[in-house]
């Protein structure tokens, strides 16, 4: 009897320490429900899960990176650009401000490939560097944060970009079929889907995890280390490029300052979400637990009506508890 | 005041799934070296870590000087007098000799009077009587990143006598040594002793137990054998007593029948001045070639050059009559050519990574339905395939590799490699670190793989096993191949002549 009680009461306790973090989710979202009952209401909800989504494709992207030890701090900058871009190929014809007045409109999906293919060029050049010059990641990426950004600004005038069309705000303000469910869910569904895909049932996955385990001893597995760093540094730049179109479409605008510092909200959500920064650990699920905690918190916030300043102490701190308990899992016991 | 320098009764220490220490027992005599013995995961680390404050025991005592302890934390324990040299020296290579001693308690001195700051000048004159202590002689000053693994292991040594330690732990501390610098070590082991420090000496090396250590305790899975005089041990005893069962052979028969020739290496010579140069050898089908020589001939460096690892400036490699041109591991890979690196840590287990991400990450093209989905089922079928067949002791193919032992993990490693089906596989130091249990099993997989017709260059620093192993002996000697023995007529005086032709 005695034996059974203390089983159950070490198994509850294990519980609670492995899924510490979605309880906290759990019990922030139930008391601010109760507190303020608009909390629930649909469009709130649907707000929520627009945020997370993108935040949630940053994060993927972010991922590749910091499972293989490296980083990826040109996120928020290639985020941004692209969403400049994207925004400057898709404004009305009609626009008095148009950034090429005579332009032919273009499909959206050919922007989408465009502003895809003109990041993956930053996410190349990141590649390139940390693999074969040897550049520690977060200088590397350091440095071409200030060159995209640089970029941007030469590319932009520093002009902010509207008068979008309306069929590209619609991609983030329709939903599929009429009903709320935003092109934007389907986006980071399939996104993540295909993510889960890679690093769970492929060679390239395998190698990812392998360089963050032991990049040496993966190199002398056979593993080709350059190649498969320059795919995920590539994937994460591509996968930011979607970020910034759906921003973009989302705001119905954009700027050289959009999306400035998300590599950092990335990487804590990733962080809190499991991924381990000395490498080779980190799940898909995981991660949108950590992206779902950040935003989640936010908008709790705000519906409290914490001052915004504020806001920002609380989310520093719930980065610290949250890795604080996470690691509780991994530390070997002394 | 007790008979006993220090004392450990009763020690319990269980880790996740595991109980690593289960009543162990240790009784140290003051002036006396204490071997401590027992295969890999027997639990003698863990002991020690416990004595050094690292680990924190479930249950047990320490008595200290006829008191009981609490030890609580490295630091505690050096304060007491209790050092430890770690097997895997945690040096701090880009600070010189003497900070790297005097870490966490430099001598302090006042500048003006008041402001507290290192006495550097102090440090370094210290430091250079306590090389000449302990027989060593290079600048305090230098970088420790300068010197070789032995030169940082008698720093280590240096750091502990300078604690005035009473108890000295030594947790295998000529695993990378030379024989000249097992001597020195030896001196210094019995210099201390006479002054009456008490030494814990781990280590897997018979001859090298029977000779300095004067009392010995077994341990098997945690548990306390017994201890005994050393006078009254001997080789077959001790590893009778560590394994449990009679060992009846070292070495298993081997019926491998070597072939044509398949690799031929010419004049091969490495980028760097003072590595490997003008090194020949051939290897044949269903041969196993040993490769013996003192630390620092270079035989890694040369093997891991023919594997791709490392440059070469001049020669050739000719593998079943074609040239090879190997620029990186994968194109050795391709070639069917594997190699166990020395350093399983290091470059060898992906150590947070599952057994079955281990065993398969070599040959993952193998896995795949329709080119690009990795079928989990087959690699799960290679795992168990090999479980078996080697006896690799794990939870399940999902347990991290990093928490197997050392033969288990070798034995995953050697998985990785034959799942490429390999005809030339190289093994540096395959045994290296490992049980003699689980050592006997790797001897007769090697044995075996021979016998399939596969061909095996091993280099190895045990004598030995070099010559109950091998066909024929490649010997080197700083960088060039100084001799070939037949394995038949292989003696340790023969080897050892090859491997001291210093130019």
């Amino acid at each position: 009897m005695e034996a059974t009680k203390n089983l159950n009461s070490k198994r509850i306790k294990s519980f609670l320490g492995n899924n510490a973090i979605i309880i906290l989710l759990v019990a922030i979202a139930i008391g601010v429900g109760i507190a303020r009952p608009g909390f629930f209401s649909g469009a709130n909800i649907v707000n929520l899960m627009k945020n997370t989504s993108i935040r949630y494709i940053i994060a993927l992207g972010i991922s590749g990176c910091l499972i293989t030890t490296g980083n990826d701090l040109s996120a928020g900058r290639t985020v941004g650009f692209a969403a400049c871009i994207a925004a400057i190929l898709l404004q009305r014809a009609d626009y008095s401000d148009r950034f090429y007045p005579n332009m032919p409109e273009m499909p959206l999906w050919l922007v989408l490939i465009i502003v895809m293919a003109i990041c993956s060029i930053v996410g190349l050049c990141n590649g390139l560097v940390v693999s074969y010059l040897k550049v520690q990641p977060f200088i590397a990426t350091l440095g071409m944060q200030t060159i995209v950004y640089g970029i941007c600004l030469v590319y932009t005038g520093a002009k902010p970009i509207g008068g979008l069309r309306t069929d590209f705000t619609n991609v983030a303000n329709k939903g599929l079929f009429g009903t709320k469910f935003s092109y934007i869910f389907l986006y980071a569904i399939v996104i993540c889907a295909f993510m889960w895909f890679l690093y769970n049932k492929t060679r390239h996955g395998k190698y990812m995890y392998a360089i963050g385990g032991n990049e040496n001893a993966a190199e002398v597995a056979g593993v080709n280390v350059p190649k498969t760093k320059i795919k995920i540094y590539m994937l994460a730049s591509v996968l930011f490029a979607v970020a910034g179109f759906l921003m973009a479409a989302k705001s119905g605008g954009a700027s050289v300052n959009t999306a400035q510092g998300y590599e950092l909200d990335a990487i804590a959500a990733c962080t809190i979400g499991g991924v381990s920064t000395t490498g080779g650990i980190g799940k898909v699920s995981g991660i949108f637990v950590g992206v779902l905690v950040f935003e989640l918190l936010k908008i709790a916030m705000q519906f409290m009506g914490v001052e915004t300043s504020y806001t920002y102490i609380v989310q520093g701190l719930v980065i610290i508890v949250a890795v604080a308990m996470d690691i509780r899992k991994y530390l070997a016991k002394k | 005041m007790s008979e006993y320098r220090l004392e450990m009764r009763d020690v319990v220490k269980t880790f996740p799934g595991v109980k690593a220490l289960d009543s162990a027992q240790l009784k140290l005599k003051p002036g006396t070296v204490h071997a401590l013995m027992g295969e890999n995961g027997a639990g003698k680390s863990t002991l020690m870590k416990c004595m050094f404050g690292i680990y924190k025991m479930d249950s047990g005592e320490i008595y200290y000087e006829g008191e009981k302890v609490d030890i609580t934390d490295p630091m505690n324990a050096l304060n007491r007098g209790i050092a430890m040299v770690h097997q895997e020296l945690q040096p701090i290579p880009a600070r010189s000799v003497a900070e790297n001693i005097y870490i966490g308690r430099y001598p302090m001195k006042k500048l003006l009077g008041f402001l507290p700051v290192i006495d550097h000048e102090k440090m370094f004159k210290d430091t250079e009587a306590l090389l000449e202590k302990v027989h060593m002689n290079f600048d305090p000053k230098q970088k420790l990143g300068t010197l070789s693994v032995s030169q940082m292991q008698s720093v280590e040594i240096a750091k502990a006598v300078s604690a005035d330690c009473k108890v000295l732990i030594l947790d295998e501390p000529t695993s990378s040594l030379t024989a000249n610098e097992v001597e020195a070590l030896f001196t210094i082991i019995s210099e201390l002793k006479a002054q009456g420090v008490s030494i814990v000496y781990i280590s897997h090396k018979m001859d090298e137990i029977l000779r300095i250590s004067d009392e010995v305790t077994i341990m098997r899975d945690g548990q306390y054998i017994g201890t005994w005089n050393s006078k009254e041990l001997t080789t077959d005893l001790i590893i009778t007593r560590m394994v449990g069962r009679e060992l009846t052979n070292l070495y298993p028969k081997r019926e491998n029948v070597p072939g044509e020739v398949v690799l031929k290496v010419e004049d091969f010579t490495s980028i760097h001045p003072r590595s490997f140069r003008n090194c020949s050898f051939e290897l044949r089908k269903g041969e196993i070639l040993g490769v013996g020589g003192l630390v620092g001939a270079q035989r890694t460096e040369l093997m891991e050059a023919i594997f791709g690892l490392r440059g070469h400036i001049s020669g050739k490699v000719e593998y079943k009559g074609e040239e090879l041109h190997i620029k990186h591991p994968r194109d050795a890979i391709q070639k069917k050519i594997a190699l166990l690196t020395e350093d399983r840590r290091a470059t060898g287990i992906l150590g947070v990574l599952s057994v079955a991400d281990n065993i398969s990450i070599s040959s993952l093209d193998q896995y795949l339905r329709a080119g690009i989905v990795l079928d989990n089922g087959k690699i799960e079928e290679l795992v168990q395939d090999n479980k078996e067949k080697m006896s690799i002791k794990t939870p399940s193919s999902k347990t991290a590799i990093r928490s197997l032992s050392g033969g288990n993990q070798q034995k995953v490693l050697i998985a990785r490699w034959l799942a490429n089906s390999p005809d030339v596989l190289i093994l540096d130091e395959p045994t290296r670190g490992i049980d003699v249990g689980a050592k006997y099993e790797i001897y007769c997989i090697i044995a075996d793989l021979a016998k399939q017709g596969k061909s095996i260059i091993m280099i190895s620093s045990e004598m030995g096993e070099l010559i109950g192993m091998s066909d024929r002996i490649m010997v080197m000697c700083d960088g060039r191949v100084t001799g070939i023995v037949d394995g038949k007529n292989a003696t340790q005086e023969n080897v050892l002549a090859y491997a001291t032709q210093f130019e």
